[in-house]
Parts: C-alpha cells; sequence; structure tokens
C-alpha cells in the first residue's frame, strides 16, 4: 500500500472511530429523555436535545430540523432512528455554532438605544416578547429573575453576560 | 425632500431590522442556556432514582443472604439455636394475654419535667390538632402517650376490613395523600394548604408514612390520632415502608431507638403490630381504587377482601405454614423474592430492556440454573465458615438474651398465627410493591426485587373486571409531585416534596368530588427554593446528585483501576474519554448517561484524554476521613454501607446499641463471602485496631459508622431540618384542575 493510501484508510478508520463516538454521544442525550425506552422521544423536547448537544439553532432553524425528522403522519414522537443521522449531520457539519459573547454583547448594545450601559425593564421585555422570535411569559419571567437588578429595576447587561458566562463555564 | 424622506425610512428600516436581529440573538442563546439547564436537571433526577433503585437492590440482596442462612445453617445446639432465633426473633405476634404485659403504658410514669403534649382517651380533635402544633415546635411525645396511641390504633384497626369503601356522599371532598416518608413539614404543609381533618374533611393517606425522612414517628402520632378522632372520615392504607424489616434499613428502627431509648424496643414491637393490621386498599364509591404500589395481571380484590392481611408480618419474608413444608428446592423463604444474580441484572430500571421476560409475576422466580450454581459454591463455602465461626463463636453469651422464644422450625402454638398461602401473601406483595410501566404485559419487578411491573392492558383489565374508573397509587417519586399514565387510567401521587434533595422535587396531593374528577395541588415545603434562581436551585440539587454519585464511583475504585487500566494499552496512564464512558458503565451498571456527564465528572483532561489514576485519587481524598484506614477496605465499606448498618441492626436485636466484635465479624465474613467480596480477616481486625473500641470488645454502632463518615449525611441532614423547620409553611403552589 502507498503510504498516502493508507494515510487515507488510517483518517478512514479515525473519522469512522469519531463516527462512532458522536453516535454515541447523541444517543444517550436521546435516551435521557425516552421515558418509555422504546427509543422515541416526544418532539417537544427535541429542541432541548438539539440544543444541549452544542447547536444553538433559532426557533425557526429548530422547525426546519424537527420537519426532517417527523414521521409522515406527525404522531407527536420522533425516533432515534431518524434523528440520528440528522443530527450526525448536523453535528458534523458544525452547523447552528454557539454565539460568541461579544457579539451577544453587541446584540445587548443594539437594543439599548440609549447607550446608558443597561436596559430598562420595560424595554427587555417589550423587545423579548414582541421582537424576533417572542419569549413566552414563563421564558420571560426566567430571564427576569436572573438578569433584573431589582433595586433599580434595570438590566445591567454586561453583569448579567458576564455572570451568565463563568455560569456556563 | 423625496430623498430625504426615504432615506429617513431606509433608516428606521434598518434600525428595526438590527432590533429584529438582535433580538433573535439574544433569545436564540437564552434557550440554548435553558436548554442546558435542562438537561442537567433530568440527569440529575436520573442520578437519584438509579442511586435509589440500587439501594433497593442491596436490601434484597442482603435478605437473600439472610434467607438462605435461614434455610441452610443447621444450628446443631441450643445456643446456635437461640442466636438464629434472635436474629429473626420478631416474626411473630403477641398474643392478647402477652399484649397486656408486654405493652403495658400505664405503668410508664410521665415526669414532672415533661413539656411535651399530654394525650388522653378517648381522644378529642383537640387532642389531635394539639399534637400538630406541638410537634411543630419540636416537641417529642412520651413513649407512654405513644405506646397508647399505638394500643387505641390496632384496636380500631382490627375491626376494619382489608378494603375501605369509602362514599363521597358523606363529605364533599375526599384528599388523597401519597407518600411522606418522614417529612413531617409537608404533612403540616397539607393541614396548612388544605385544612385539618373533620367530618367534612376526608383524607385517605395512601402509605409510606415512615423511614428516610426524620420523623417518621410524629407523622404515625398525628395520622393515628386523626383516625381514633375520626373513624368515618380519616383512612390510611397500608405501604411497603409499613414494615419492620423495611425499617431496619431505611431509618425509622434507628429513629424510634434514638428518640426512645428506654422504651423504643417496646414501641417497635407495638408497631409491628399495628402495621400488619392496616387496610391494603381504599375503594371510593366503588369506582376509584387507591393502593400503595400497584396491581398485577393477577390481582384478585375477593380475595384481597378475604384474607387475613394481619398474618402478613413483613412482605419481605414468606413464613411458611408448618405442616405445609415442602422439599427445599420448591418454595423458600424467598420464593416470591427474586434473587439477583450479583452482576448481569441491570440496577437501574432506566434502560430496562422491555421486551425481556413477559412472565406473569405472579409466578415466583424460582431456581435458574446460575443460581443454583452459585449456592453450590456458596454453600460450600458458607459451611465453612459456618464451622470455623461455630468454633470461634462463643455461644454462651446467648444464653443472656432473651429469645422472644421462637424458635424457626415449628412449634404447636406458633401454628395458628403464622401463614397466609403463598397465593395471598403474593396478592399483597402485589399491591404493595409494583410498579406501572408503558409496555404492555405483566412482568417480575426485577428492580424493587418483588411485585411487578404493569402495563396499560393489565390496568385495563382490572378496571373492567371491577367496573373502576382508575386507580390511584404512591410509591414512586415523581418531579412533579405526581404523574398520570396509561392513558390517565393510574395516578401516582406523591406527596414527600424534597425528597432527594432540597429542591429537587414537589409533593402533590389530590382532591375528588362526588363527580370523582381528580384536582391536584402540587407544592414545595421548603422556603429558601423560592428565593433561588432556577439556576441556582437546579446547581444546588446537581451538586447533590453529584456527591452521592461520586461517593458511589469511590466505591468502586478497585474496579475502575482495572477497567481503565484495560483501556490503556500503551501503560501512558492516559485513556480516552470515550474509554472512560465506556469502562464507568461496564463496571458500575447504572444506566446513566456517562457522556452528558462526563463534563460534571472530569474537569481535567489534556488532548481529551484523562489522567485516570489522579481522578482516582481525587475521588478518594474527597472521601476518605481516615488516613489511617486502608484505602481498599474504606471502598468495601462504603459499597456496603447500607448492608453494614443494617447486619448491625439485626445482629442487635434486643436494639441496645452494642454488638459484639466477634458477631459482627462472623456475620460479616458470612455475608461477604456470599456476596463475593474479597476481605480478609485480618484486615477487620486491623480495622479494629484504628478505631477506639471499648476494651469489652463491643462495637457501638453509632461509634463505628461515625468513624467512618458514614453518618455526615444525616447531621447535614438535621441542621438542614433545623432550618426548615422554623419556617412558616408556604410555598408556590399551583391549584391545577387536572381532568
Amino acid at each position: 500500500m502507498t503510504p498516502s493510501a493508507c494515510k487515507i484508510k488510517i483518517n478512514n478508520l479515525l473519522n469512522k472511530a469519531g463516527l462512532l463516538e458522536l453516535q454515541k454521544k447523541i444517543k444517550e442525550a436521546f435516551e435521557v429523555f425516552d421515558h418509555e425506552a422504546n427509543d422515541t422521544v416526544d418532539v417537544r423536547e427535541i429542541g432541548t436535545i438539539i440544543r444541549s448537544l452544542g447547536c444553538c439553532p433559532s426557533e425557526g432553524e429548530l422547525h426546519d430540523l424537527i420537519a426532517e425528522v417527523e414521521e409522515e403522519e406527525p404522531t407527536g414522537y420522533i425516533r432515534l432512528e431518524k434523528f440520528l443521522p440528522m443530527m450526525v449531520k448536523v453535528l458534523s457539519e458544525r452547523r447552528y455554532r454557539p454565539i460568541p459573547e461579544d457579539l451577544l454583547l453587541q446584540a445587548f448594545e443594539v437594543l439599548d438605544s440609549a447607550k446608558e450601559g443597561f436596559l430598562t425593564k420595560e424595554e427587555l421585555v417589550k423587545y423579548m416578547t414582541e421582537e424576533g422570535e417572542p419569549f413566552t411569559e414563563e421564558e420571560m419571567e426566567e430571564m427576569l429573575s436572573a438578569a433584573l437588578d431589582p433595586e433599580t429595576n434595570t438590566i445591567q447587561y454586561r453583569d448579567y453576560l458576564a455572570m451568565m458566562v463563568i455560569d456556563e463555564n | 425632500m423625496g430623498t430625504g424622506s426615504s432615506s429617513h425610512h431606509h433608516f428606521v428600516l434598518q434600525k428595526a431590522e438590527s432590533a429584529f436581529k438582535a433580538a433573535v440573538l439574544i433569545q436564540r442563546w437564552y434557550r440554548r442556556y435553558i436548554a442546558r439547564l435542562e438537561m442537567r436537571r433530568r440527569c440529575t433526577w436520573t442520578i437519584f432514582q438509579s442511586i435509589e433503585y440500587s439501594g433497593h437492590q442491596d436490601q434484597v440482596k442482603l435478605h437473600d443472604f439472610f434467607s438462605y442462612l435461614v434455610d441452610h445453617f443447621t444450628p446443631s445446639s441450643q445456643n446456635e439455636r437461640n442466636f438464629l432465633s434472635c436474629m429473626f426473633a420478631e416474626e411473630r405476634l403477641l398474643k392478647d394475654s402477652e399484649m397486656e404485659t408486654y405493652c403495658d403504658y400505664e405503668s410508664i410514669e410521665v415526669p414532672d419535667y415533661y413539656t411535651g403534649p399530654h394525650v388522653s382517651f378517648p381522644l378529642l380533635p383537640d387532642h389531635a390538632t394539639a399534637l400538630v402544633e406541638a410537634f411543630k415546635q419540636k416537641k417529642q411525645l412520651h413513649a407512654r402517650y405513644v405506646l397508647n396511641i399505638l394500643h387505641e390504633a390496632r384496636k380500631y384497626l382490627i375491626q376494619l376490613p382489608n378494603i375501605n369503601h369509602i362514599s363521597t356522599c358523606y363529605s364533599e371532598e375526599i384528599t388523597v395523600c401519597g407518600d411522606l416518608h418522614g417529612q413531617l413539614d409537608d404533612l403540616i404543609f397539607i393541614f396548612y394548604k388544605n385544612g385539618l381533618p373533620s367530618p367534612e374533611r376526608s383524607y385517605v393517606f395512601n402509605g409510606d408514612f415512615v423511614d428516610r425522612g426524620k420523623h417518621s414517628i410524629e407523622i404515625l402520632m398525628i395520622l393515628f390520632a386523626f383516625m381514633l378522632v375520626y373513624p368515618k372520615e380519616f383512612h390510611l392504607n397500608r405501604g411497603n415502608h409499613e414494615d419492620h424489616l423495611v425499617n431496619l434499613r431505611y431509618g425509622f428502627t434507628k429513629e424510634v431507638m434514638h428518640k426512645y431509648k428506654v422504651n423504643g424496643k417496646k414501641i417497635l414491637k407495638m408497631l409491628q403490630e399495628v402495621f400488619c393490621w392496616l387496610p391494603l386498599a381504599t375503594l371510593i364509591d366503588e369506582k376509584v381504587l387507591i393502593i400503595h404500589g400497584g396491581i398485577s395481571d393477577k390481582t384478585d380484590l375477593e380475595l384481597l377482601e378475604k384474607l387475613e392481611r394481619h398474618k402478613i408480618i413483613s412482605t419481605m419474608k414468606y413464613t411458611k405454614k408448618p405442616e405445609k413444608k415442602k422439599a427445599a428446592e420448591e418454595s423458600r423463604s424467598i420464593s416470591a423474592w427474586f434473587p439477583l444474580k450479583s452482576r448481569s441484572v441491570p440496577s437501574s430500571p432506566l434502560r430496562l430492556s422491555p421486551h425481556k421476560g413477559s412472565r406473569s409475576a405472579s409466578i415466583p422466580c424460582t431456581f435458574t440454573p446460575d443460581r443454583k450454581e452459585i449456592f453450590k459454591k456458596v454453600r460450600q463455602s458458607v459451611q465453612l465458615e459456618l464451622k470455623e465461626g461455630q468454633q470461634q463463636m462463643d455461644f454462651s453469651e446467648f444464653k443472656d438474651k432473651e429469645p422472644l422464644r421462637f424458635p424457626l422450625e415449628s412449634e404447636p402454638n406458633s401454628c395458628d398465627f403464622q401463614g397466609v398461602n403463598q397465593e395471598e401473601w403474593k396478592q399483597v406483595v402485589d399491591i404493595l410493591w409494583s410498579d406501572p410501566m408503558p409496555q404492555e404485559g405483566c412482568k417480575a419487578n426485577t428492580v424493587r426485587g418483588g411485585g411487578c411491573f404493569f402495563g396499560p392492558n393489565v390496568t385495563e383489565q382490572v378496571l373492567q373486571k371491577y367496573s373502576l374508573q382508575f386507580l390511584i397509587r404512591s410509591h414512586e417519586c415523581k418531579q412533579e409531585g405526581y404523574e398520570f399514565c396509561h392513558n390517565r387510567k393510574v395516578l401516582t401521587i406523591f406527596s414527600a416534596s424534597n425528597y432527594y434533595e432540597v429542591g429537587s422535587n414537589r409533593g402533590a396531593y389530590v382532591k375528588l368530588g362526588p363527580d370523582l374528577i381528580p384536582h391536584i395541588v402540587q407544592y414545595q415545603a421548603n422556603k429558601t427554593t423560592h428565593t433561588l434562581t432556577m439556576r441556582q436551585r437546579i446547581s444546588r440539587v446537581e451538586e447533590s446528585a453529584l456527591k452521592a454519585l461520586r461517593e458511589k464511583l469511590f466505591a468502586h475504585s478497585s474496579s475502575l483501576l482495572a477497567a481503565f487500566k484495560s483501556y490503556d494499552l500503551d501503560g501512558s496512564n492516559f485513556i480516552t474519554l470515550n474509554d472512560w464512558s465506556v469502562a464507568m458503565e461496564s463496571v458500575l451498571h447504572l444506566g446513566l448517561p456517562w457522556r452528558v456527564l462526563r463534563p460534571q465528572l472530569v474537569t481535567h483532561t489534556i488532548n481529551n484524554m484523562l489522567e485516570y489514576k489522579s481522578w482516582l485519587n481525587d475521588l478518594a481524598k474527597e472521601q476518605v476521613s481516615h488516613e489511617n484506614i486502608q484505602s481498599s477496605l474504606l471502598e468495601v465499606l462504603y459499597r456496603n454501607r447500607s448492608n453494614l448498618e443494617t447486619i448491625f441492626r439485626i445482629i442487635d436485636s434486643d436494639h441496645s446499641g452494642l454488638i459484639s466484635f466477634d458477631e459482627f465479624r462472623q456475620i460479616w465474613k458470612l455475608f461477604s463471602s456470599h456476596m463475593n467480596v474479597d476481605i480478609t480477616d485480618e484486615s477487620i481486625c486491623d480495622m479494629a485496631r484504628s478505631i477506639d473500641f471499648n476494651k469489652d470488645g463491643n462495637i457501638d454502632i453509632n461509634e463505628f459508622l461515625e468513624a467512618f463518615r458514614l453518618v455526615e449525611q444525616s447531621y447535614l441532614e438535621d441542621k438542614d431540618s433545623e432550618l426548615k423547620g422554623s419556617e412558616t409553611n408556604e410555598s408556590s403552589c399551583s391549584g391545577q384542575g387536572v381532568h
């Protein structure tokens, strides 16, 4: 075997091993939500699984992904055998990468029209529940519980982000 | 002008677009953050459940061992007979004539300095309320009153049928509560939120009042008091924890002996008398069946109504009718309990294959060929050990212990209370121990070791057979405090909030009116959870789960090291994270998502590789409190911690808190050889030397456990409960009208 053919062969083996490991990882995350132990998951939990695997899709992108793996006649459940190949592809192509911190900060700054370094509660609520892909009441409440500084009724977004980033790691 | 307005328009549009984009970005980011939290929360729950289930299996293994001992150890002298009978001495009820003398509470004096509540009969509603108040203020009820209440409770329970038929006509609503497990805060909260029991307010408590929590006896006192005060409106079902053998392991026995040092033994004996008389089920309007565990495909309500429930003192041990002693092979003492092969049964229910064994649970799991093998091997080693043990042990000391005159062979007097037949016993075990499963069918509950897993078709079958609408059961902790399954025909209700840890789960109760539509109320009886953000709550529970998990990992250090080494082919001391995940599951059999958990358990990696020896060392550093004790010995102790404690309490049959070191050593040797645990006699002696035992060779249970930091957990819990107890009870609860 020529050196280059050898190299290709080794690469293939490594890829295969990497692929196997990727599949195991996806399967494990899937099984956490497979309550009936029959390789299916409620479609409403798919978003959680995909996001916990490291992806950061928007709601629109998520719906597209779900549409790809749903049954012809939607049963409310997603099967592992459909989910797995899709997810392998998504992860190998490194789609929906997480958002870098500086970009996030910029996003807050865009909303901070007065450029004061903070957002008022009303501002944040308005943007989050009326713009983009609106939050539910529950999501809004949850964000506020951690983000809102109760004394000033404002969101000091720099500090908030810094805290969240530490928490993630 | 035109250009101006269009460029302004353009500018506004751009601004709106960027605001939109910015919002999407933030929302995207935030949703991912929440998803990761949710995954962590779910994994935490999985960890707690899997550790709990592996604890169940410890219990079964231990029980298996003792049953084996009973069946195979032929006592060669009266002393040995006494020894064994001491170990299993409680297996009999007192005759009425004995009751008076044994549980003579009237002769117990209540001292003047006693500041706790007083109780007199006939019991009035005010007395019951006063009890609740007193316990809120952390008072303890005097032993005399405890025995008095137990006495009266027993008298009352005796005349109840096995299945209580109640109706919604008499009181408008019936409130059904699930497991409380000694958590007084939850009971107090339920009464606060829902109101105290009264002629207008019926309650059914569905078993498992005791064990685990620190206030089992107080809960019992309150429940029995209200039962005596409002007999028509207040109802109790027996749970699998209303059982002295279960109490030995799960803490109730310990609690009683700790709180009642002088009269504890009497109280424990009385409790047996009361527990066995608790009704097995409650039926509302002939339509809603309430049982603690579940059902099986063999469940026969007529049989259940007729059997003599009090003869089942413990569901863990089936005592044969003496005249029906069959050949040794057939129905052993453990027959309805599924002996677990040591490694091959998954210790976690989480990934149980639905396709394995659709055998009906009512058929006892008798000998598989493997088991015969194991028995043969063990029998030989045990016989050897016993021979040595007999020589070494001085049985003369047992002459002084008072055997309750119950030898294990049959005696003419003991016939009259022994034995329901095996079928009847199985019926009761199924009712108290079974769990629902999503798949169709009915199969042996290999996780709990008794009862079965019953599917939606079994539920349907039983409901139809008896024209019932749905079942209410408890027995399993649910994150939301309740859960519907089997097409909403089965409702699990669990009333012990924060069961694993503060913030781990809510508790719930269900209210039924004449329409029999369930209305669920959820709660969480701890104030601190509400000052925390979701992230903080989840982190806190997660930390607790991981701590418990790391302790388990430590207990398997040697096996883990061996497994890791087998992947370390080049001897570099590094393995891949993939290999780590595989090795973990191969050793621990917990069915946990190791790759998902990995970031929480393994923090230092180099090039995605783990230096496993130092990782294991770090685990050990967290646990070890005594450097002078060999860590492999410590490992064995940790691995068998709950068995150890249980063995202690079984040997200490007079609940004195002391056992002789020899007793312990012999039993431990037998147990370890039965379990294939490798531990030398020398190691045990070494261990003894590094702890200060009394010179007379007696082991004080608490001292021993303390020495290995095994009671640290309960000390921490005491602190927590002190904080909890002083808070007034309130929490968020969503009144959910669930249809």
